[in-house]
């Protein structure tokens, strides 16, 4: 059986790099992010990347490390905020940005893994997000033509997964990583643990492993929140 | 008195029925959580993937895997479920969602609403919010009636770029409330916050609305 479990990041990703290329990262804020291959690719210095991610990470965390050594070119986003370096590059004109809704970017991904080139929709119409794309009326209603997207690699971070690829999130970290992991040529994932084929009940898996090409075990984690909000236990 | 921050929430929260799904923003909006009347089952929404939040977590639970889409930290509860962002958004874009409640930077009196960007100051992007008002049944905005600089909000045409055009069910302001039955009808006066005339809100107000 071919051999998909990799020592490490920088082996994960060898011979899949070059200046230019297109990366779909999953992650939603800092929760879910593929962090061990984020700093393989600073390490690897690879240059002019447009990154498909829901976020930028913040101030060099996540993927604002790869913002800060100028190696992204473009990021289509739903959200940048809490992130100045960002801010900076994208007002001195130094990185580009392409807003695109949230739930469109998630379909996106989604339909170019699905071998969907385009699909229509009603968000964002009338707005600038429409400009100068096609529209079409469907019962009355106005909707606008996005289009897939096919990266050149996925990299995403799971929680569990099999010697085969078979994959599972835990909570909220599911988030861009499922459709994220589809629309690349070749899928990286991180895990925080490898299990033996046939310890995950085959009911209860989020990625079914034709979707995952490469796998690193990347553990130990130490997730960064936010922000941390609690509330106080009442007194006895 | 025009209205707290809370008793905006509060009013948004009289809009709540019993079984509804719902999606809070960021501010003021998540505020609503706190006023669901004993009794009402309300189940939120987080477009992040998460349908069943429960309160804000006890310190020793604090799971960094566990957030809202503002970033927070949260708790589950016994009904959570959790899915990818794709089935988030078919959530919110299909219709399933019966109520959204957003802050908003501008309302037209057409219902159109601006949330996401100041052209040249603020870059943050828009999220889901695009989404939510394009898919959700009912679209609630809880904002500020006039701007830090005095200006007022409820206007007859958006200056800033939009997030969805004739999307606005509901506006919440601190001193007032309007809504239309529906997307072809203007804005109505329907409450004011005490002691707050209807002179007043005509006068920090330049949209057309009906008394």
């Amino acid at each position: 059986m071919a051999q998909k479990i990799y020592p490490d990041a920088k082996a994960a990703l060898d011979g899949l790099l070059f200046d230019g290329m297109t990366i779909a990262c999953g992650g939603f804020g800092l929760c879910g992010i593929p962090e061990r291959l984020i700093d393989a690719l600073v390490e690897s210095g690879v240059r002019d990347l447009t990154v498909a991610s829901n976020n930028c990470g913040i101030d060099n965390v996540a993927l604002g490390k790869l913002l800060r050594t100028r190696q992204i070119k473009k990021m289509i986003s739903s959200y940048v905020g809490e992130n100045k370096e960002f801010e900076r590059q994208f007002l001195a004109g130094e990185v580009e940005v392409e807003f695109t809704p949230q739930g469109t970017l998630a379909e996106r991904m989604r339909a170019g893994g699905a071998g969907i080139p385009g699909f229509y929709t009603k968000t964002g119409v009338g707005t600038q997000v429409a400009e100068g794309k096609e529209t079409k009326d469907f019962d009355g209603q106005t909707y606008v033509l996005e289009r897939g997207i096919h990266a050149d690699i996925s990299i995403i971070k799971g929680w569990k997964a099999d010697e085969t690829g078979n994959l599972m999130f835990r909570k909220t970290a599911r988030n861009f990583n499922q459709p994220a992991a589809t629309c690349g040529k070749v899928c990286i994932a991180e895990v925080e643990e490898i299990v033996p084929v046939g310890s995950l009940d085959p009911d209860c898996i989020h990625l079914p492993s034709i979707f995952v090409n490469r796998l690193i075990d990347g553990s130990p984690y130490e997730k960064q929140i936010e922000f941390r909000t609690v509330r106080e236990r009442e007194a006895a | 008195m025009a209205w707290d921050r809370n008793q905006m929430a509060a009013r948004a929260a009289k809009e709540l029925r019993d079984g509804y799904y719902v999606n809070l923003g960021i501010g003021i909006p998540t505020l609503v959580a706190n006023c669901v009347p004993p009794g009402m089952t309300v189940t939120l929404q987080s477009e992040n993937g998460m349908l069943g939040i429960g309160p804000f977590p006890y310190e020793d639970e604090v799971d960094p895997d566990l957030i809202n889409a503002g970033k927070q930290t949260v708790s589950e509860l016994p009904q959570t479920s959790f899915f990818d962002s794709a089935t988030s958004f078919a959530m919110i874009r299909g219709g399933h969602i019966d109520l959204a409640v957003l802050g908003g930077m501008e309302v037209s009196e057409k219902g159109d609403l601006a949330n996401w960007m100041v052209p040249g100051k603020m870059i943050k992007g828009m999220g889901g919010a695009m989404d939510l008002v394009a898919g959700v049944k009912k679209i609630i905005v809880v904002m500020e009636h006039v701007s830090k600089g005095g200006g007022a909000k409820f206007i007859p045409e958006c200056t800033l770029p939009l997030t969805g055009r004739n999307v606005v069910d509901m506006i919440i302001t601190d001193l007032a409330v309007f809504q239309r039955p529906d997307h072809d009808s203007p804005f109505k006066l329907i409450e004011l916050a005490p002691g707050v005339t209807k002179e007043e809100v005509r006068g920090k107000t330049t949209a057309n609305y009906v008394e």
